[in-house]
């Protein structure tokens, strides 16, 4: 079974991403912010990381930076999952490694459009 | 709505539209009129049909619509937009390099996602195609939808549907809460309103046509008789492609399925060798002719 990482600061957008991805047939893992994310791909990587943008500690833009520069950090599919929502965030998301990009609100429907983009099912 | 109601509805939509609906749609009929009904003031559904019988034509084009309206999203089911990229254009590039032209049909076009996703998919092609001359023809019943494809202007759910990020930022402007399509993609597709039951020949020919998810809304006999028409619309070398789910097996011999890709169809040399006309059922003449 494949491995989706859920990183939000939100309980509650974990609790309804993880409904979602269950349904999708992966195996969540959820941190609180990207350092706890950060930590859990130090000790293994996820096959996709669903990625909040601003999170206290460290936020997404700066794990994504991180993930890419661990050894093999450029193999798990990384989408975005924020209310930033300009083109100017999607770019420099983008720039830095992600590999979708999804803007809050969203629905089953987008996340699985968003996962099958990327190849992830 | 009284069963009376219904009846008049169901026969109204079948003339109108070819709409075939079973017996047990009446929460279908009743989600997509009441918004209709409230919106001109009538109580219910069979305020609206009295209304309707009254002769009110307007009103009635209105319930044609919103009938015959339907979910769409951007390269819907991805996999015929990949043979369009993969096995159809590079086909055509070859077999079209004289006229150095390419002519495409998105039947019953909705709101625009299937035209303006064949659009960004030729885009997207690259020099191959730089300096042909690119047709796409977007055909649908209704106006308001096509009025609404024109603007190229989409809900932030809608853009989330189907297009890849990368697209998005490449052909969309955001404008407050909705993205609007570029004026240079827009103006690859040509929208003209038009009803598939009635004649299309005045379109002209087409090397690729995209009639998917329309046809499952007509019964047996007018989907054969769209067949036939469409057969007359397409290049001899031309494909059509059919929605996921739909297949001409049982209904049509002029078509028949690509071996090697699913959902895409070819004339059938065989059928082409027979006087026209000669395998049409009597009604379907009828229709054709309409």
């Amino acid at each position: 079974m494949r491995t989706c990482l859920v990183v939000d600061d939100s309980s509650v957008i974990r609790k309804v991403a993880r409904r979602i991805l269950e349904g999708l047939d992966f195996q969540i893992i959820e941190a609180e912010d990207g350092e706890q994310a950060l930590e859990i791909c130090k000790r293994g990587l996820p096959d996709a990381v669903l990625l909040d943008w601003n999170m206290p500690v460290m936020d997404g833009y700066e794990f994504l930076g991180a993930l890419r520069r661990l050894p093999g950090g450029d193999g798990p599919k990384v989408v975005f999952c924020t209310t930033e929502n300009d083109v100017a965030h999607i770019a420099r998301a983008l720039h830095a490694g992600a590999n979708e990009y999804i803007m809050k609100p969203f629905d089953k429907d987008i996340v699985t459009a968003k996962f099958m983009e990327v190849g992830l099912i | 709505m009284t069963p009376l109601d219904y009846e008049f509805l169901r026969k109204l939509l079948k003339e109108r539209s070819g709409l075939d609906l079973s017996s047990d749609k009446q929460y279908l009929v009743e989600s997509r009129l009441l918004p209709v009904a409230r919106r001109t003031g009538l109580a219910g559904i069979t305020e609206l049909v009295q209304k309707m019988k009254s002769g009110a034509e307007a009103l009635t084009s209105e319930v044609v619509e919103a009938m015959t309206t339907n979910e769409t999203f951007f390269f819907r089911d991805k996999i015929p937009f990949d043979h369009l990229r993969d096995a159809i254009l590079p086909a055509l590039i070859q077999s079209r390099a004289n006229r150095r032209s390419i002519r495409i049909w998105s039947a019953a076009s909705s709101t625009g996602q299937e035209p303006y996703s064949i659009a960004m998919c030729l885009r997207e092609y690259g020099p191959a195609l730089s300096g042909w001359r690119i047709e796409i023809v977007a055909t649908d019943l209704s106006q308001e939808v096509l009025e609404k494809s024109k603007a190229g202007l989409y809900s932030q759910f809608e853009v989330q549907r189907g297009l890849p990020i990368q697209l998005l930022v490449k052909y969309f402007t955001q404008l407050g809460e909705v993205w609007q399509l570029s004026a240079d993609i827009r103006g690859m597709v040509q929208h003209r309103q038009l009803n598939l039951l009635q004649d299309f020949s005045h379109l002209g020919k087409f090397d690729v046509i995209f009639c998917r998810n329309v046809l499952i809304y007509f019964d047996q006999e007018t989907k054969a008789a769209i067949f036939e028409r469409l057969a007359k619309v397409l290049e001899p070398d031309g494909t059509l492609i059919l929605g996921a789910a739909e297949s001409v097996v049982g209904i049509t011999d002029t078509f028949r399925p690509s071996q090697e890709r699913r959902g895409l169809y070819q004339l059938n040399p065989a059928r082409g060798a027979r006087p026209i006309g000669a395998a049409m059922p009597l009604g379907l003449k009828v229709v054709a002719a309409r």
